[in-house]
């Protein structure tokens, strides 16, 4: 079946401008050809660290940032194609939850101010209909009706983050990227919104994007995760196959902090030593060389770039030291390659496996 | 919103007491007395000036004649003015009127350059436009007041005779004049010291309101209505200027004082007879009472625009509003 959303090599470069007259003396690659299709009525969670390219991403599909180069099709129609009117109307099928839902708010606007406003924009309702929409939709989110008239900072941040739910129901779009939007609450209220919006997407058929930082939080939300680093997806899989065999060595570290709530199942970390580069400067070859701890990796990985490929069904890694691998070992022994591919899954599958059987439900 | 009013009231009174006692001490200690400028005339002599001084208690010890002020101020005497031969009520009358008409001009006018300035630049912004606009706005700031004065003046009343050279009104034409020609007049003799105000401050409006419009635009809520499908006019016009405006009320507590001291230099360069040519003469002159009551009122207007615009700023502000 035709996927409800299809990225294609999308790019965002921000340049780096210098001087009175801007003048551009580098770029920030914030997102470098990242592909990826979401079927109608999934869920598809794209996690990385902060700075990773992850709000970038949603953006550039919804056209909120202009990208770079790459192709972007909602329902066959080619997105960054469209002029300012067309898309304006596919702003109804597409909407966004912002991760500040403080900012994301416009202080001077009402709650009902601001959530009607996408009904007359569309022309779905208007006057004493809309209004009912409205209430109708604060229900829906769990907030009462009458909070209509008042003022965004009169609420809590997960009633804010409601507010913003709310809003982008309103037009009823059949796709939503959800940008971090638990990162900014308690994490006693994180679950209650996760819950709202599992509830929205069984009732409305929804389909999202998930975008988190980490991976506790996407755990039991998501049909398929993506993880990206430095603005690059480097692996991609169905949740349950990520999380028991992390294949990317970046994700595997990254499972490794994940906190188990078993307190019997003893926890090894990978550390991941230095920081992440700069988006302005990446190193060249696999973007994760700097700290990766593959038994394999050499002088090759900072030569190829990995291609995003598949190393088991469904299941896409970009690694060169990972088999298997369309990077031949001539080609790595050319790019000053000295240790073979080898199969690498350090002990964090089996704490990752065990802790998936014994702790079902749980989010953090 | 009675407690917050109360309390800066009270600190607006402390400061005007302070500026004025300031003014007060200093004007003393400058060398010189109002009568000073009397040595040149042979027929005055030292005996006879000595007398005026006591008449008016400048003989007395500074301390004294402070407390004497203070006393005659509180009850609502502001004395006599030694250079203008009148009550010093009486100057201050006829000369806050016609600063107050040059500052709301240059008001009006520096706000709307300043706005416009600011949507230009946030409109082009990172562009060579922005940047050029920016450079224009920050040479203005800097370059000294009487100087642009000067310039204007002889730029557009003497190579360009366009407009007059000063005053508020033709010394001569003025009382001949019937009233549309009289506006006329009066419109005319106000461009050049309204212009120059204008630009002399209009840089501030700008670069705050530039920053407050960036702010603005790049605010989440504003991808957010473009995320609803609002248009780009709606979202500048709607949401984000509206926004933007609101940090320019607090301007207006800044541009007060700014404006006052611009008025001082800009009204001797085209002799426009307020408050700022009253304050250097009355300098000049050692004019004791009229200088510090001159100073007092000006004080006490830039504590009450900073207090306008506080309330403003909160009455406009739905997230201050509850405070009141
Ligand atoms: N408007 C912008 N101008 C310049 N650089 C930007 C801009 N937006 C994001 N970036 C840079 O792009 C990179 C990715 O940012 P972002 O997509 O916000 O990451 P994430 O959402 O994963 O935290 C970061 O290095 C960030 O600094
Ligand atoms: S390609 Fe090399 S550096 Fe990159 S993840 Fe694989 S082993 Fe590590
Ligand atoms: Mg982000």
């Amino acid at each position: 079946m035709e996927p409800l959303l299809s990225v294609k090599n999308l790019r965002k470069s921000f340049p780096i401008t210098k001087g009175v007259f801007g003048r551009k003396v580098g770029e920030v690659r914030a997102v470098h050809d990242v592909s990826f299709d979401i079927a109608r009525g999934e869920t598809l969670s794209l996690v990385g660290e902060s700075g990773c390219g992850k709000t970038t991403t949603g953006r550039a599909i919804l056209r909120l940032i202009e990208p770079t180069s790459g192709e972007v099709h909602f329902e066959g129609k080619d997105v960054l194609a469209m002029g300012a009117g067309e898309m304006r109307a596919l702003r109804r099928e597409m909407q966004i939850i912002f991760q500040d839902p403080v900012s994301s708010l416009n202080p001077r606007m009402t709650v009902g101010t601001a959530i009607r406003e996408g009904l007359t924009i569309h022309k779905i309702a208007e006057g004493a209909d809309a209004d009912a929409r409205v209430r109708q939709l604060l229900d829906e989110v769990g907030l009462r009706a009458e909070y209509a008239t008042r003022y965004p900072h009169e609420f809590s941040g997960g009633q804010r983050q409601r507010i913003g739910i709310a809003r982008a129901l309103a037009v009823e779009p059949k796709f939503i990227v959800c940008d971090e939007p638990v990162s900014a609450l308690d994490v006693s209220v994180q679950a209650q919104v996760i819950n709202l919006l599992r509830d929205l997407q069984r009732e409305r058929g929804l389909t999202y994007l998930f975008i988190a930082h980490d991976l506790s939080v996407v755990k039991h939300m998501s049909d398929r995760v993506a993880v990206m680093y430095l603005g690059k997806i480097v692996e991609l899989a169905n949740a349950e196959d990520l999380y028991r065999d992390p294949t990317m060595p970046y994700t595997q570290a990254l499972l490794s902090a994940v906190p188990i709530a078993d307190p019997t199942v003893e926890k090894k970390r990978i550390l991941l030593e230095g920081d992440v580069p700069s988006p302005a400067a990446p190193p060249p070859g696999c973007v994760f060389n700097p700290r990766c701890h593959h038994p394999a990796k050499d002088a090759a990985c900072t030569v190829l770039n990995p291609p995003l490929e598949e190393k088991a069904p469904s299941h896409f890694a970009a690694c060169i030291k990972q088999p298997p691998t369309a990077i031949s070992w001539d080609e790595q022994v050319k790019a000053g390659g000295t240790k073979p591919p080898e199969s690498y899954f350090p002990v964090v599958e089996q704490l990752t496996r065990q802790a998936a059987d014994s702790n079902p439900g749980a989010l953090a | 919103m009675a407690a917050f009013l109360a309390r800066r009231i009270a600190q607006g009174l402390a400061v005007v007491m302070l500026v004025a006692t300031t003014v007060f001490f200093l004007i003393h200690a400058a060398p010189g007395d109002p009568f000073s400028a009397s040595m040149e005339n042979p027929g005055i002599t030292e005996g006879v000036r000595a007398a005026w001084r006591h008449t008016y208690g400048l003989d007395q010890p500074i301390g004294e004649q402070y407390v004497h002020y203070v006393a005659s101020v509180a009850r609502g005497d502001l004395g006599f003015s030694f250079s203008l031969q009148r009550p010093v009520a009486d100057a201050l009358g006829s000369a806050l009127p016609n600063t107050l008409l040059l500052m709301t001009v240059a008001l009006a006018a520096g706000f709307f350059i300043g706005i416009v300035v600011a949507i230009a630049q946030v409109r082009r912004r990172g562009k060579p436009a922005d940047h050029i606009l920016g450079a224009i706005s920050i040479f203005l700031f800097s370059v000294p007041d009487f100087w642009l004065a000067m310039l204007i003046l002889v730029a557009f009343a003497y190579w360009l005779p366009l407009f007059p050279i000063g005053g508020s009104v033709d010394p001569v034409m003025h009382d001949m004049m019937g009233s549309g020609a009289r506006a006329l007049d009066r419109v005319r003799h106000i461009i050049l010291p309204g212009l120059t105000l204008a630009l002399l401050y209009f840089p501030l409006i700008a670069r705050h309101q530039r920053a407050a419009l960036l702010d603005a635009i790049t605010a989440d809520y504003i991808t957010t209505g473009r995320a609803k499908g609002v248009s780009e006019a709606h979202l500048v016009n709607r949401h984000a200027l509206r926004n933007a405006l609101l940090p320019i009320v607090t301007i207006l507590g800044v541009a007060f004082p700014a404006l006052l001291t611009g008025a001082v230099f800009v009204e001797n360069v085209f002799s426009w007879p307020g408050m700022g040519r009253l304050i250097v003469n009355a300098i000049g002159s050692r004019d004791y009472p009229l200088l510090t009551a001159a100073v007092l009122l000006g004080s006490m207007f830039v504590i009450v625009g900073s207090i306008g615009a506080d309330v403003l700023y909160r009455a406009l502000d739905p997230r201050l509003r509850d405070e009141l």
